[in-house]
């Protein structure tokens, strides 16, 4: 079964189910545009789509339904780890391992300690921020079926694209792209793989 | 490019524009990537030659200590900190800047800081480099540098974590650390935007490799930003910390001329002031070699001559307050250190800091001469040479004449430290000229973000563009607002597994 969009330079087909069909993909060529059509789709139900910038879209997160990442919390468990971790490692190897008495000094003291400690807490707060925020994403991923696409390289220069998975339940091959090009988009492309 | 449009008004019903020239998204990523595609230009490969001898210069210089012994430098028994520690807490001090600009404008939404923080973090990481080195070799023994860290050993001992030296360690160890995330994070996004433009197969997977396999998703850039938020708070205590925790190397000593609770804000300003002042040094001639007069602009120029000026007044604070805490303090060393410093043995030190950290920065107050490129780069200029003599007197006039008399001594430098502290200038400016060369020199993805038509809002109920905005523009492709509105509920969050 084959199906030919009216004024479509690409055609969306079943048929040759030799590279399978992943996803739609369709450009944009405004901000205005792309949250428009973001909300559009949220509002339709869509639920395995995503939308990709050049640059971080102020208003996307509420137009696409996009929850608050949990990255906060692990931060603060990063760093409370980074904390008790360096009171622990003071206290043990300078007070309780090889207490070593200088200068008169207290073995142990807080105030003493409280450099190391902080210096350990932000070093480790900022290495799950970083390793925690690709984890989440699921970076590095060097292999994406989308970045087959020419058109797709424009991503991360001065276009705007929403992909919409197959496996989207309100995904339908024919009318899918119609919608996205009635809410604007220029191009509308099938992601195989 | 040829005139410039004046952006640096301070009156607040103008907006000035960060990015000038008519750029539009395109414009910015073409200005930024030429700059990384196009053919090695001639004054590149010079500057680097000279860059790179200075750093041969430097390898034979360690060379030489390793196989020889400290005994290379002038450090003597008084003053047995000398060069490598002056040019440690030099080199420091100049990456602050970049952690200044990449964290706490961050933190302030100063919007301008988008056109030079990636250069700037990345001075900051250059300089931690050569700052980290001179600790490092200065040990005497450098093969036995991991005694450092908290490792265990056949010994059987630990580090003195008490001691404000290891505390430098870690401090400094914490800010290379940090500096060089914040500086991939930022960079992953334009990596990207590299990796997407390369026309060959070495370019894509050399560029794809270190962008992580970026799509620019938005369920990516919501977790991306967060962690850039979070990093900036983080790095800002940090920042402030670092050379507060250097400063504590002298202020926890009993040294007079050293043991003063000003130092930690005192030392912290003061880096401040002189990594902006590299920071200008490197962008005044960076914008014109590489056209990136739109991007870093005169208002760029004219705020961070702002903060030279600002954080140098609080040094000059410090200065006199130094002066006046002496005499306060009726403590006969005390006053001697101080009138020692203006007329004793190295008088030409301090009067070389003062006339560079605390006169010249006030040609800056006239902003006709911070628009002359020249004055502003021959007083950044000045001001690196004003806060490296600032080390200089701090360590050496306060070792070399302590209580004691008999235990005086002076202090002459070797050729060999005068070839280590330009070799680690060759250093600097070796990693400095390969980063322009092969990465993204601008945020590109970050300028874009204060472009004006990169905020739109043209459905959110109730919400119609005033046209006397200051943002607002005319925009001919905007889609025809509908008005299914019933089912929009703003806060409802949905949850949306990422596509596989």
């Amino acid at each position: 079964m084959s199906t030919l969009l009216e004024d479509e330079e690409i055609r969306l087909t079943t048929a040759e189910e030799t590279p399978e069909l992943i996803a739609v993909l369709s450009e944009f060529t405004t901000v205005d545009q792309v949250i428009t059509a973001a909300r559009r789709l949220r509002i339709a139900g869509f639920t395995r789509w995503d939308t990709h910038s050049p640059f971080p879209l102020h208003g996307i997160d509420r137009a696409m339904g996009i929850r608050p990442t949990i990255l906060p919390w692990l931060v603060l468990g990063g760093g409370l780890f980074g904390l008790f971790g360096a009171l622990w490692l003071t206290w043990y190897t300078n007070a309780h391992d090889y207490p070593f008495l200088i200068s008169g000094k207290p073995v142990w003291s807080l105030p003493a300690n409280i450099p190391i400690i902080f210096e350990c807490t932000i070093l480790c707060a900022s290495l799950t921020a970083v390793f925690g925020m690709l984890g989440l994403n699921r970076l590095p991923l060097l292999y994406n079926p989308l970045f087959k696409s020419e058109r797709f390289r424009r991503v991360t220069n001065d276009r705007f694209f929403i992909v919409i998975d197959v496996s989207d339940p309100k995904f339908d091959l024919r009318q899918t792209p119609r919608l996205l090009r009635s809410l604007g988009a220029v191009a509308v492309e099938k992601v195989e793989d | 490019m040829a005139d410039e449009i004046d952006n640096t008004s301070d009156d607040p019903r103008e907006k000035a524009p960060l990015v000038t020239g008519g750029l539009d998204y395109a414009g910015v990523t073409d200005t930024v990537c030429n700059i990384a595609e196009r053919k090695t230009t001639l004054a590149w490969k010079i500057a680097f030659l000279i860059a790179i001898s200075w750093l041969g210069i430097l390898g034979a210089c360690i060379g030489y200590l390793m196989t020889t012994g400290v005994g290379v430098w002038g450090n003597n028994q008084p003053a047995s900190w000398g060069f490598p520690i002056v040019n440690f807490v030099f080199w420091v001090g100049i990456g602050h800047a970049g952690t200044l600009i990449s964290a706490i404008l961050f933190l302030f939404r100063q919007n301008w800081r988008t056109g030079i923080n990636r250069f700037a973090e990345a001075m900051t990481i250059f300089a931690v480099i050569c700052a980290a080195m001179f600790p490092g070799i200065h040990v005497g023994r450098p093969w036995l540098a991991y005694w450092l860290f908290p490792l265990p050993n056949q010994m059987t001992m630990w580090p003195q974590f008490r001691s404000p030296l290891l505390w430098d360690v870690f401090a400094v160890g914490t800010y290379g650390t940090v500096s060089f995330l914040f500086w991939y994070v930022g960079m992953v996004p334009d990596l990207a935007t590299l990796r997407d433009r390369s026309t060959s197969k070495i370019k894509q997977i050399a560029y794809g490799i270190f962008a992580l396999g970026w799509t620019g998703s938005n369920r990516h850039w919501h977790r991306f930003e967060r962690a850039y938020l979070l990093l900036a708070a983080l790095a800002t205590p940090l920042v402030l910390s670092v050379h507060s925790v250097v400063s504590f190397d002298f202020a926890t000593s009993q040294l007079p001329g050293w043991h003063t609770t000003v130092f930690p804000p005192y030392f912290v300003a003061g880096a401040v002031y002189g990594g902006f002042a590299m920071v200008l040094v490197l962008a005044i001639p960076a914008r014109e070699l590489f056209g990136l007069k739109d991007l870093i602009t005169q208002r760029h120029i004219d705020n961070m001559c702002k903060i030279m000026l600002a954080t140098g007044l609080i040094v000059v604070y410090a200065y006199a307050d130094e002066f006046f805490t002496a005499w306060y303090s009726v403590n006969h060393y005390e006053r001697f250190a101080f009138m020692n410093r203006v007329w004793g043995p190295y008088w030409w030190g301090w009067f070389t800091m003062t006339f560079c950290n605390a006169i010249a920065p006030q040609f800056l107050w006239f902003p006709k001469l911070r628009r002359k490129l020249w004055v502003v780069f021959t007083i950044a200029v000045l001001a690196n040479v004003g806060m490296w003599f600032e080390r200089f007197e701090i360590i050496v006039t306060s070792l070399t004449r302590d209580f004691l008399p008999s235990s005086w001594w002076m202090f002459k430098p070797t050729i060999i430290d005068l070839l280590m502290l330009a070799g680690s200038f060759g250093l600097f400016f070796t990693l400095f000229l390969l980063f322009c060369r092969f990465l993204p020199v601008v945020a590109m993805a970050e300028v874009k973000t204060v472009m004006p038509h990169s905020h739109a809002h043209p459905e959110e109920p109730g919400h119609r563009r005033d046209e006397h905005r200051s943002d607002y523009w005319p925009d001919e492709h905007r889609p025809d607002t509908d008005d299914d509105d019933s089912g929009y509920d703003p806060i409802a969050p949905q949850a949306v597994p990422a596509p596989a």
